[in-house]
C-alpha cells in the first residue's frame, strides 16, 4: 500500500496485528497436544521402540522429545511477548487520552441517538426532578457534570473509566509470568537427594546436569516414617530432618507431602522413599521353629550376640547383614547369616535372605530360622529446588485474576440524563447510557434508574 | 439419608427436568418449561444434600475429606456446578427455553457418575498429595470454569437450530433471539475462562507446595492450558476480530471438546498426575 514504509515501519505492522495473536495462540495450542502424547524427556531406545529409526529422526529433529523447551516453542512463546508489547504500546498510546482525559467531555447528541435511551413524562417541577436525578446518580454512578439552559438540564456521569486499563493487566501479567519462569529457569534448579536415616549431605543432585549443587547447609535425615490406612494405601509420608549450619545444629523439622520446608530460598519436598541399600540393621527379630515339637519362639539379636537354643538345640550366633548374600553362586541380596553350633561341636552355617521368607527350610535341619521383624533402615527421597522467580509468577498470577476480573466484569458506562419543562408542574425526561462492553447489562441499568426515577 | 440415595435420586430428578424442558420445547408450551424449573431446582437441593452428607460420612469413616477426590465425585459436583449456574443465568436472563440443551447436560454428567459400572463410588481416603487446603480451591475454581463452558456449549447448540429467518414458524422459532443467544455464550465463556484461570493458578500453587514446580507440563497441565488457550483465541475473535454467530459458535464447540479431552480423556488415555480423577 504504502511504498515509503521502511523494514522496522513493516516489521512493527507485523508485530501490531491481532491476527499473529490468533495464529501464534493456535499454532501454541495445536502443538502443545504433540508433547502430551510423545514421551517427553525418555531415553532414545523408549523412542526406537515406540516409534521406529524414522519417526525417531523426526522426533529428534523438531525436539518432539523435550518439545516444551524446544527452540521452535520457544520462539512462538517469544512472537507472544512481542506482540503482546507491540500491541500494547500501540494501542495504549491512541487510548492513553481516553483514559486519563485533562477534562471529562461529552456529546449530547450522540446520547440521543443511543438506542437504550427511555423517555417518559413526569408529574414534577423540572428543578426538583433535576435535583432528585442529580443526587441519585451521584449516588449510583459519580460525580455528576450538569449543564443547565433556562429550561432544560443535562447531566452527565460516568465511572469506571479506569476500568480500560484492565486489559494491559492482563497481558502484562502474561509477561509479568514468564519473565518468572525465565528467572526460575536461569538462576533457580531442581534436584534431588536420597538420604538413609541418620545421614547427612550438604548437596543436592541434579539430574539435567548429571552435578550436584552445594546447598550452603546440611540436612541430616533423623527419621522417615509411613504411615498407612487400614485399606492398606499410604496415608503419610514423614521425614524428621535436621538444618545443620557451620558444624552446629540450627533446628530440627518434620516435612511432610504438601508441607515442605524452606529455608534460605531453598525448598526441600518429600517426594520418595525406600529401603535402605547402605546403612544396615543392627537388631532383628527371629522365629525359631523346633521341628521336633513344633513350637516356635522369637528372639530379639543384635549383629554379634549368641543364644542357648533350648531343648539342647545348640548355639546359634548372628554373624553379620550381608547385602549380597552368595549361595552357591547366586546373589540373593540382603540377608542375615549366622552360625549354629550343635550339641555335637557340628557347625552349620544359616543364611536367611530376605527376599524368600522360607529360605531355611530347605536345610532340612531340627530347626527353622525365619525373619520376623527387622529394624529396616529407610532412606527418605527429597526434592530439592530453588525458584527466585516464582515470586513473579506468583505476582503475575494474582494481576492476571484481577486484570480478568476488571476486563469482564466491569466497564466504563456513562450515563446522560435529559429533563425539559413543558409545564410548570411537568417534564420531559430521558435517560441513556453507554459503555465499552455489555450492552445487554446497560440496558439492565437504565431500566432500573427510569424505575427509580418514575418510583418518586 | 445417605448419599448414595441423595445423589441417585438426583439423578432421576435431573432427568425428570429435562424431560419438561424438551416437552416444552417441542409443544411450545412455557408451563412445562416453568415445572422443569422448579424440579431442576429440587433436584440441585437433593445434589447439594448428597455432596454434603457424602462430607459428613467421609468424617464418620475417619478420613475426614472434601469430597473432590475421584471420578464419580467430581462428575456429581460438575452437576451440581452445571445447575447452580444454570439457575442463576435463567433468573438472571428470565429466559426458560434455554434450558432445553442445558438440563440433558446436567443430567448427563451424574448419570455417568450413576450408570456407568466401572465407576468406583466408594468412599476412599486420601492420597497424601492430596491432602491439602488447595484442594477445594483447585476444584472448585476448575469445576465452576468447566460448567460454564458447558452451559455455554448448550447455548452455542441452540444457535445453530435457531432459525436465521424471523419469520419461520417451527419449534425452534420460539427460542430466544440470536443477540440474545450471542450474548449468553459470551457471558458463560467469560465466566469460565475466569474460573479456568483461577483453576489452573490455584493447581499451579498447589504444585508448587507439593512438588516444588510450579508447572511441570503435565498432561492434565498441558490440556487446561490448551483449553485456556482455545477461549482465548474465542475472546480475542470477538472482541478484536468482530467474530459473531455461527462462526464463533462454533470456536466455543471446539473449545468444549478441548474441556471434555481434559477432563476424561486426559485420565482415560495418557498418564499423568491427575490418574485420580
Amino acid at each position: 500500500m504504502n511504498k515509503n514504509k521502511t523494514i522496522p515501519d513493516l516489521i512493527w505492522q507485523f508485530f501490531c496485528s491481532v491476527k499473529l495473536t490468533i495464529y501464534t495462540l493456535v499454532l501454541l495450542a495445536v502443538t502443545s497436544i504433540f508433547g502430551t502424547v510423545i514421551l517427553q524427556q525418555g531415553e532414545s531406545h523408549q523412542y526406537l521402540n515406540t516409534y521406529g529409526e524414522g519417526w525417531y529422526n523426526v522426533i529428534r529433529i523438531f525436539n518432539l522429545d523435550d518439545m516444551y523447551h524446544a527452540w521452535w516453542f520457544l520462539a512462538l512463546i517469544v512472537i507472544l511477548c512481542v506482540n503482546i508489547v507491540v500491541c500494547s504500546i500501540e494501542r495504549l498510546s491512541t487510548t492513553w487520552k481516553i483514559i486519563f482525559p485533562k477534562k471529562i467531555q461529552f456529546n449530547a447528541d450522540r446520547f440521543r441517538k443511543l438506542k437504550n435511551r427511555q423517555s417518559f413524562t413526569m408529574q414534577t417541577d423540572f428543578l426538583t426532578l433535576a435535583q432528585d436525578c442529580e443526587k441519585l446518580m451521584t449516588k449510583r454512578i459519580g460525580k455528576v457534570i450538569r449543564q443547565q439552559t433556562e429550561n432544560a438540564v443535562v447531566m452527565y456521569a460516568e465511572k469506571g473509566r479506569w476500568t480500560r486499563l484492565g486489559v494491559y493487566i492482563v497481558h502484562s501479567s502474561i509477561l509479568l509470568l514468564l519473565m518468572g519462569a525465565l528467572i526460575g529457569s536461569l538462576y533457580g534448579f531442581k534436584g534431588f537427594l536420597n538420604l538413609d536415616e541418620g545421614q547427612t549431605a550438604d548437596a543436592a543432585f541434579i539430574q539435567k546436569q548429571r552435578s550436584t549443587v552445594n546447598l550452603g547447609f546440611s540436612i541430616r535425615c533423623d527419621d522417615f516414617d509411613v504411615k498407612f490406612y487400614d485399606t492398606g494405601t499410604p496415608a503419610e509420608y514423614r521425614s524428621t530432618l535436621t538444618i545443620i549450619e557451620d558444624g552446629k545444629e540450627s533446628f530440627t523439622t518434620d516435612i511432610r507431602v504438601n508441607h515442605p520446608l524452606r529455608y534460605k530460598g531453598i525448598n526441600i519436598f518429600q517426594s520418595s522413599y525406600g529401603q535402605s541399600r547402605s546403612s544396615q540393621p543392627d537388631t532383628a527379630t527371629f522365629s525359631i521353629l523346633n521341628k521336633n515339637n513344633n513350637e516356635s519362639k522369637d528372639y530379639v539379636l543384635k549383629i554379634g550376640q549368641e543364644i542357648q537354643l533350648p531343648d539342647d538345640m545348640g548355639i546359634f550366633r548372628l554373624d553379620a547383614f550381608e547385602f549380597h548374600y552368595d549361595f552357591m553362586g547366586r546373589d540373593l541380596e540382603q540377608a542375615f547369616v549366622g552360625t549354629l553350633t550343635h550339641k555335637n561341636g557340628k557347625i552349620e552355617k544359616i543364611g536367611l535372605p530376605l527376599r524368600f521368607p522360607s529360605f531355611d527350610r530347605m536345610r532340612k535341619g531340627d530347626t527353622v530360622f525365619t525373619v520376623k521383624e527387622m529394624d529396616q533402615k529407610y532412606y527418605t527421597g527429597l526434592q530439592i529446588t530453588k525458584d527466585p522467580g516464582v515470586w513473579y509468577v506468583y505476582a503475575g498470577f494474582i494481576l492476571m485474576i484481577l486484570g480478568c476480573w476488571i476486563t469482564f466484569f466491569m466497564s466504563h458506562q456513562s450515563y446522560l440524563i435529559e429533563i425539559t419543562q413543558t409545564r410548570d408542574t411537568e417534564s420531559d425526561i430521558s435517560i441513556s447510557g453507554t459503555t465499552n462492553r455489555g450492552s445487554h447489562g446497560m440496558n439492565l441499568n437504565i431500566h432500573s434508574i427510569a424505575n427509580k426515577i418514575k418510583g418518586k | 439419608m445417605t448419599s448414595s440415595f441423595a445423589l441417585a435420586s438426583a439423578t432421576f430428578i435431573y432427568a425428570l427436568a429435562a424431560v419438561f424442558y424438551i416437552g416444552s420445547f417441542a409443544f411450545k408450551k412455557q408451563i412445562l418449561a416453568k415445572i422443569g424449573f422448579i424440579i431442576l431446582v429440587v433436584g440441585c437441593l437433593d445434589n447439594t444434600a448428597g455432596i454434603i452428607l457424602r462430607w459428613i460420612e467421609s468424617y464418620q469413616m475417619g478420613y475426614g475429606r472434601a469430597p473432590f477426590s475421584n471420578m464419580y465425585e467430581s462428575l456429581v459436583f460438575f452437576s451440581w456446578t452445571m445447575a447452580v449456574l444454570y439457575i442463576f443465568v435463567e433468573l438472571k436472563y428470565k429466559e426458560r427455553l434455554i434450558g432445553v440443551f442445558v438440563s440433558p447436560l446436567i443430567f448427563l454428567a451424574i448419570a455417568y457418575a450413576s450408570f456407568d459400572p466401572n465407576m468406583n463410588t466408594k468412599i476412599l481416603p486420601l492420597l497424601p498429595a492430596l491432602k491439602s487446603n488447595w484442594l477445594i480451591a483447585h476444584v472448585v475454581t476448575c469445576f465452576l470454569g468447566y460448567a460454564g463452558f458447558a452451559v455455554s456449549f448448550g447455548f452455542s447448540i441452540m444457535y445453530f437450530i435457531k432459525p436465521k429467518d424471523n419469520s419461520a414458524t417451527s419449534v425452534f422459532a420460539k427460542l430466544p433471539s440470536l443477540e440474545l443467544i450471542d450474548e449468553l455464550i459470551y457471558q458463560m465463556i467469560v465466566f469460565g475462562f475466569l474460573f479456568l484461570t483461577i483453576g489452573i493458578i490455584t493447581g499451579s500453587v498447589w504444585a508448587n507446595s507439593a512438588w516444588g514446580k510450579y508447572w511441570s507440563w503435565d498432561p492434565k497441565e498441558t490440556w487446561s492450558l490448551i483449553t485456556w488457550f482455545v477461549y482465548a483465541i474465542f475472546l480475542h475473535l470477538r472482541m478484536m476480530r468482530g467474530w459473531q454467530g455461527n462462526k464463533l459458535a462454533w470456536v466455543s464447540i471446539i473449545g468444549f471438546m478441548a474441556v471434555l479431552f481434559t477432563y476424561f480423556g486426559v485420565n482415560n488415555l495418557l498418564s499423568g498426575l491427575h490418574s485420580y480423577g
